[in-house]
């Protein structure tokens, strides 16, 4: 589902974030990538979601090369992916109904259709009661998972998680931990960045290390 | 293709294939008009959730768009007021002092005849002279004249449907005469007020292009400090897979509904400037005897503002979102 093959990222002021790196993720697998900070944890999610090119190497997702995703392709190219960021990227302006509902939106589902399946993700992560409170009210925990709702919402074949449990204490990670499994056995590519080794360890899934830029781990499929 | 086929990829074969990416475009389309509404629901609430800023900015394009609009109002009837004046261009036709009454009216009843005028009306040197005293109040100065100073003159009325090359060649036609010392019309001021309106209404264009520019930035300006203020909405947008089409969108609205409030308010501060000298305008055309009144831009008219609003609005909107909105990508 993802392959990267010899891909190697070289910002501009020379600093080498990703070097030679090649591994293969089926579909169905969950993933640990693991590394300390500036390991090129987040840079190798950026070039999945196009926010970044390869300066070498070749990255495919999906069946597709991304070398031959225009920039007109990327916004659909990213309709295949769900995210849930560390800082979870809410909308702090609008209710959890309209965060969760916005790739819908974008997507351009039936107003009916949105209703449902935003239902059915805030019922998935917990939250359902909660659809029409503003993200601010919510705690950490509960704002991770409107993330995670929104990143699910539109059925994504890919999940990326950059951090996902970075500001959690252990129960709340391991809960969280728990939601990405269930998405893994409904036939989602799960790939997820963190650093919390403890929690990683104990959850026997492939684990990926990058150490500075290489992946020196986990790269075989 | 497209949109459509990513959600089933390898299913469109065949006809139940065919038939299914039908229902899912058709299915996109809706998603697609919804999305419209919403934009524009979203972008009208977003004006009128401040309306001390909104009400500025509509001031600001309406100000920009009544003046030309005013000024060319003004111009239409000054157009309509030398309209009323333009049809009886009327000649005065000075005979030679050598005419007597008898020749001056057979040239009248020739001149009846004529395929281009309308009619003739003679005044004898006696009855001007005699018209003139009365009026003038010079009685006891005319009376100790010897001789009266006045010609016999033929006040010459061209047919209505003349045009003024056609009035021109009329009137070297009656020059050549016999009997007749000399044709005046009195268009040379009725032309120079055209010249004066014609000029007038370039310089109009003129300025309303300029301030059609301005307010193209004030709104392109405008929608730049919208982009800005919500960087953070585009990039999440973007990272969901909003297209640049999707982002676009409600600033598009956004411009939209500043243009066409702007372009009602250009109609009515129009209107209210014409309420302002409609009573004036009255009284000084009833000193003149004349049933003339201002004719304003009508409900067309304003009509035509608060479309021209909307399209300066988009305008201003395209500008600013091609020039911020690609600028603006997830880090």
């Amino acid at each position: 589902m993802i392959s990267f093959e010899r891909v190697s990222k070289r910002y501009e002021e020379g600093h080498d974030a990703l070097r030679e790196v090649s591994f293969t993720i089926e579909k169905d697998e969950l993933v640990f990538l693991t590394g300390h900070s500036g390991a090129g944890k987040s840079t190798l999610l950026r070039l999945i979601m196009l926010m970044d090119r390869p300066t070498r190497g070749q990255v495919t997702v999906d069946e597709t090369g991304l070398h031959s995703v225009s920039r007109r392709g990327i916004p659909h190219h990213r309709r295949k992916i769900g995210v849930v960021f560390q800082n979870h990227q809410l909308l702090y302006d609008r209710s959890v109904f309209d965060n969760v509902a916005l790739p819908l939106i974008i997507a351009g589902y039936d107003h009916r259709e949105v209703g449902r399946r935003v239902r059915a993700a805030l019922d998935k992560v917990g939250l359902l009661a909660r659809e029409r409170a503003m993200p601010v009210t919510l705690s950490g925990g509960e704002q991770q998972r409107v993330g995670i709702a929104r990143a699910v919402v539109g059925k994504p074949k890919i999940l990326l998680a950059d951090e996902p449990t970075g500001n959690l204490d252990p129960d709340l990670s391991a809960e969280i931990m728990r939601l990405f499994e269930d998405f893994r056995q409904v036939g989602v590519t799960v790939l997820i960045a963190s650093h919390d080794l403890v929690l990683i360890s104990r959850l026997h899934h492939r684990i990926m290390t990058l150490q500075e830029g290489r992946l020196i781990a986990g790269g075989g499929a | 293709m497209g949109v459509a086929d990513h959600q089933a990829p390898g299913k469109s074969t065949g006809r139940a294939g065919a038939s299914q990416s039908r229902a899912q475009v058709s299915h996109q389309l809706r998603g697609w008009l919804q999305h419209h509404r919403l934009s524009a629901a979203q972008s009208l609430l977003k004006v009128l959730e401040r309306p001390a800023a909104s009400m500025l900015t509509w001031l600001v394009i309406g100000i920009a768009l009544a003046l030309p609009v005013g000024f060319s109002v003004a111009l239409d009837n000054v157009d309509r007021l030398g309209a009323g004046w333009d049809s009886p261009a009327q000649m005065s036709i000075f005979l030679t002092k050598d005419v007597d009454a008898q020749r001056a009216a057979a040239m009248t009843a020739s001149l009846q005849q004529h395929d281009q005028i309308d009619s003739v009306n003679f005044v004898s040197r006696e009855a001007a002279l005699s018209e003139f005293a009365a009026l003038s109040g010079f009685a006891d100065v005319i009376e100790s004249l010897q001789e009266n100073p006045l010609p016999d003159v033929m006040l010459v009325t061209p047919r209505r449907d003349l045009a003024s090359e056609a009035v021109a060649a009329l009137r070297d036609e009656l020059a050549a005469l016999e009997d007749v010392d000399e044709v005046v019309v009195d268009m040379a001021w009725l032309q120079r007020l055209q010249s004066l309106l014609e000029l007038s209404r370039r310089a109009v264009l003129m300025i309303g292009a300029m301030l059609v520019l301005g307010v193209i930035l004030i709104l392109g300006n405008t929608i730049r400090l919208a982009i800005e203020g919500r960087r953070d909405e585009i990039v999440v947008v973007k990272l969901v897979g909003g297209s640049n089409a999707f982002v676009r969108r409600p600033f598009l609205y956004t411009g939209l509904w500043y243009g066409v409030g702007g372009g009602l308010c250009a109609g009515l501060l129009v209107a209210a400037a014409l309420w302002f000298v409609d009573e004036p305008v009255a009284s000084l055309a009833a000193l003149y005897k004349s049933n003339f009144s201002v004719v304003g831009p009508g409900v067309m008219g304003v009509l035509n503002l608060v479309i021209l609003g909307g399209l300066l609005g988009l305008a201003g909107a395209w500008l600013a979102v091609t020039r911020h909105l690609s600028k603006i990508e997830p880090r």
